[in-house]
């Protein structure tokens, strides 16, 4: 093998800066490292790991939202309807092209007009995909990119139904935003949300008609978790508190009788409509919940919010996602008890998790889902040579079958190894794996745009020399030593059982 | 009616006087296996609206704008009679009644589980771990590869998965199932890199033998599709969607695989699903055209000793909601399938559908357990003997509902 790329990026070395060790507080480890780095960002390389103490990394990562991209990419996104309108401003106009295009009475036209419809779903939809990889490769609050995707898994909404595709892009925008913040506020920033409102059927929800497909799943799979002592009593309960919690499209609130005037409530799409509301008295895990309208609504979610299950639920999530499957229990069972303690604080949550020493001892065994498998190649393949378009790797994601808002039912997609590491799943990465690493597989090549592409990347650079290549054991470093070129030994390299975790 | 031939007895027969000749084609081991494949509709289908009770005034009162009408055999719009109670929804009528006709297919009213979490993946997951009730789970012990365990890894017994992911019934067992969509497959890595790959897992206890399934069944796949996929890149129309897959399904149970699972979703129909045509009556109308692609792509030799069942998690509230949809609820109704099966017939235990013998006044009641019936089906299928059998499906009475 010609060994090149020596020093090719600065975001290799800025990597192995990381090493000193933190100052300890009792009962944490050490956090630093290529593993370390590796794991809080979507794969080392990461411009962030430039900080020489950990420590107050760390403390930065908590603290940042900073989305910004190299300057081509922000251009990208600074041009898409998702940036320049708010969504209330584009469902209303779709919705409106939707209806004119309804009215028509030419049936050619009618079908023109619906498929251009369609085709702005997907476009909107498109735009947030873009900016969500985007962000994942390149923004500098890399910890805060991964809370996103965890929340909007815990939170799942899928693209592909009603007018969903306009609004997930602004729903992972809340979620982005409140990623690091108290947990009872997540969740209602998510029950506030037209999408969520539009996906679990909350919209139809009304006294008389009721719908309990939210109420169950904001308990089953939201908070509480299933098993943990709610009854379907509860269930049908919860879905009367949340009659009248829905979307409009209206410009104008409804006509409602005086004595309800004061209780309508409406911010952007979401609305609160008491006529829809069932004011009777509820009896909800354990206690009773007078009919008053939204104030109900709030009652639940702090009791949802305080109950131990879900410090229990989430924490547990949160500690598989990322450090992998069976977190230890002595973990979990401290990052519940700093949840309950904190009231729900997210940010003081994770850091009970990643200053632990069962996060120092798991790093580099956790196998990576598509998404950290797929940003982490790209991250590592191409460091500071910017990609300009990312609609591959939406692509990888889809194949991969991870698809970016695509998980259809409210779960979201498993976070366990064994639903990601088939046979046939492991197949596809490395086909994957001989795309990135064989060439410059569309990553630079904008429609329409003549942009000038690398042949391919160079995966052996500095970083792996000074740091990857003693992490690989030697079945991997046998194979590599076969490569017949470094395209070659760029697939083999993304397909080693290493680069599958993290 | 063909006979039913059993898988054991087959081979024990293909050793005697192989190779068997059947409609002059000669017959090798794989060919001569007896095979199962398991479609899940995920969702919780709407089972009340597909094999519908239309004899039941109850029934019409429930759905006022959602039942499908009395059966009418001069509308070929209306659903068609199964017998005094039951009617299959107009859109099944092309693909399903043929082989209802040929006793080919049988329908389990009053089917599910005794999980009443009414929560869809707690009772997928039910299903799925095909262990009982109440008890601890272990989520690395699945049905489907308990009982390609009990079967074995002979010639003629290959597992898969035709899913993107490894699904929960799959997971664990001595050696990795593997899983692949079908909807597009792609052409293989060469020899050489792939044994490169391989060898770099050598000693990875938890993925090596996965890399090395992974690459064995794309081969597999490949060749077995090669004469379709050469006839769709000439231009040949070709079936999309779910008929693509299960016709695919077909071709590679015939030649490759005799246990594979398979799933559909789109079933939780809580807004608008229609009646005799909409949202519901589409989905159920595709899913028909792809079993009967399945039943055309696998051929009549094969399709006689091939069962396939169709399950989901649970059945919907008997009533509609007031989104002319319906919820969560409890029983479903299974199909079976065969070549080989003695169907024509709504089997297993059922009580008059009232408003009195509904569960908790919400929904249909489950008289026959997934595990009892697919236990009792699989029992006679592949011979297995009772310690087999309690392997598959611990603590469960197999129910021998006499289907083959």
């Amino acid at each position: 093998m010609r060994h090149h790329g020596i020093g090719a990026t600065r975001l290799a070395a800025v990597a192995l800066a990381l090493l000193p060790a933190p100052a300890l507080a009792a009962g944490e480890a050490p956090g630093a490292g290529i593993g370390w780095a590796n794991r809080l960002t979507w794969g080392v390389t990461a411009a962030d790991a430039r900080a020489a103490n950990p420590d107050r990394w760390l403390d930065a990562q908590l603290a940042s939202d900073d989305t910004s991209l190299p300057a081509p990419l922000a251009a990208t996104v600074a041009q898409m309807r998702i940036s320049r309108e708010p969504l209330a401003q584009i469902v209303v106009a779709v919705d409106a092209q939707n209806r004119a295009a309804k009215a028509l009475t030419d049936p050619a036209q009618r079908e023109a007009a619906r498929k251009a419809y369609q085709a702005t779903l997907n476009a909107v939809a498109d735009e947030a995909r873009q900016r969500s990889v985007l962000r994942d490769l390149y923004a500098p609050d890399q910890l805060r990119e991964q809370m996103t995707w965890f929340w909007f898994n815990h939170f799942n909404v899928q693209a592909n139904k009603r007018d969903i595709r306009l609004m997930v892009g602004d729903y992972e925008q809340t979620l982005h935003a409140q990623a690091f913040g108290r947990f009872r506020d997540i969740l209602e920033a998510t029950l506030r949300h037209p999408a969520m409102l539009r996906y679990l059927d909350n919209d139809q929800n009304a006294v008389g008609r009721i719908n309990e497909n939210y109420a169950r799943e904001i308990m089953e799979l939201h908070s509480l978790g299933v098993g943990s002592g709610y009854s379907q009593q509860d269930v049908q309960e919860l879905a009367r508190i949340l009659t009248g919690v829905g979307v409009s499209l209206r410009p104008e609130p409804p006509r409602l009788r005086p004595q309800w005037q004061p209780l309508y409530l409406r911010a952007g799409l979401f609305e609160f409509n008491p006529a829809r509301h069932d004011f009777g008295d509820k009896h909800f895990l354990g206690h009773v919940i007078k009919g008053s309208g939204f104030g109900e609504v709030e009652q639940a979610l702090d009791l949802i919010a305080a109950a131990p299950a879900t410090a229990q639920h989430v924490a547990t999530e949160l500690a598989t996602y990322f450090m992998g499957d069976a977190p230890p229990p002595a973990l979990v069972a401290r990052m519940a008890a700093r949840f309950q303690r904190s009231h729900g604080d997210m940010a003081e949550v994770m850091r009970t998790m990643i200053r632990s020493r069962e996060f120092a001892a798991s790093t580099g065994r956790a196998f990576k889902d598509p998404a950290h498998y797929a940003i982490s190649a790209v991250r590592l393949a191409y460091g500071d040579r910017v990609i300009l378009n990312p609609m591959p790797i939406v692509g990888w994601l889809n194949r991969m079958g991870e698809g970016l808002y695509n998980h259809e039912t409210p779960d979201g997609y498993p976070l366990d190894r064994a639903a990601w590491s088939g046979p046939g799943q492991m197949a596809t990465r490395f086909d994957i794996a001989r795309q990135i690493g064989g060439g410059s597989a569309g990553l630079f090549r904008r429609p329409g745009v003549a942009d000038e592409a690398p042949a391919f990347p160079q995966v052996q650079n500095a970083l792996y020399y000074d740091g990857l290549a003693a992490t690989l054991g030697p079945p991997t470093r046998d194979a590599l030593a076969q490569a017949r070129s470094p395209q070659e030994w760029n697939a083999l390299f993304l397909s080693s059982p290493e680069f599958m975790r993290r | 009616m063909y006979p039913h031939v059993h898988r054991r007895d087959l081979l024990r027969g293909a050793a005697a006087l192989a190779p068997v000749v059947v409609a002059g084609r000669a017959f090798a081991a794989p060919q001569a296996g007896s095979r199962l494949l398991v479609v899940f509709l995920r969702g919780a289908y709407d089972a009340a609206n597909i094999v519908a009770p239309t004899g039941s005034d109850f029934y019409h009162q429930a759905r006022p704008t959602i039942a499908l009408a009395r059966p009418d055999a001069a509308d070929p719009a209306a659903p068609v009679a199964l017998d005094a109670t039951w009617s299959l929804h107009p859109a099944l009528r092309d693909s399903l009644m043929p082989l209802w006709q040929a006793r080919q297919i049988a329908f389990v009213p009053f089917a599910g589980t005794d999980d009443m979490s009414r929560s869809h993946f707690e009772t997928q997951d039910t299903i799925e771990l095909g262990q009982p009730v109440g008890g601890h789970r272990d989520y690395g012990s699945g049905f489907m590869a308990r009982l390609a365990g009990v079967l074995g890894r002979g010639a003629a017994d290959r597992p898969i998965a035709f899913t993107d992911q490894l699904p929960l019934c799959f997971r664990g067992g001595s050696s990795p199932v593997p899983n692949l969509a079908l909807a597009s497959v792609g052409k293989p890595i060469d020899a050489r890199q792939a044994q490169l790959i391989e060898a770099m897992y050598r000693n990875d206890a938890l993925l090596g033998r996965s890399v090395h399934a992974g690459f064995d069944v794309r081969d597999t796949v490949y060749k077995a599709l090669a004469d379709e996929m050469t006839a769709a890149s000439r231009g040949a129309v070709s079936a999309k969607g779910f008929e693509l897959s299960a016709r695919r399904i077909g071709t590679l149970m015939r030649d490759q695989f005799n246990l594979a699972f398979v799933d559909v979703g789109g079933w939780d129909t809580h807004v608008n699903q229609g009646g005799a045509t909409g949202y519901l009556a589409d989905r159920i109308g595709a899913l028909g055209r792809g079993l009967a692609g399945f039943v055309a792509a696998i051929g009549p030799e094969a399709w006689r000793t091939t069962n396939v069942v169709v399950v989901s998690e649970f059945g919907r509230t008997f009533r509609e909601n007031g989104d002319k949809g319906t919820d969560h609820g409890h029983g479903s109704v299974y199909w079976v399938m065969g070549g080989g099966l003695s169907g024509g017939r709504l089997a297993g235990a059922q009580v008059a559908v009232s408003e009195a013998t509904l569960n908790q006044n919400r929904d249909l009641p489950v008289l026959t357990d997934y595990r009892s019936l697919i236990g009792g089906l699989v029992r006679r299928q592949f011979s297995l003997s009772g310690a087999q059998l309690d392997t598959l499906f611990p603590n469960a009475r197999p129910d021998d509902l006499k289907l083959i």
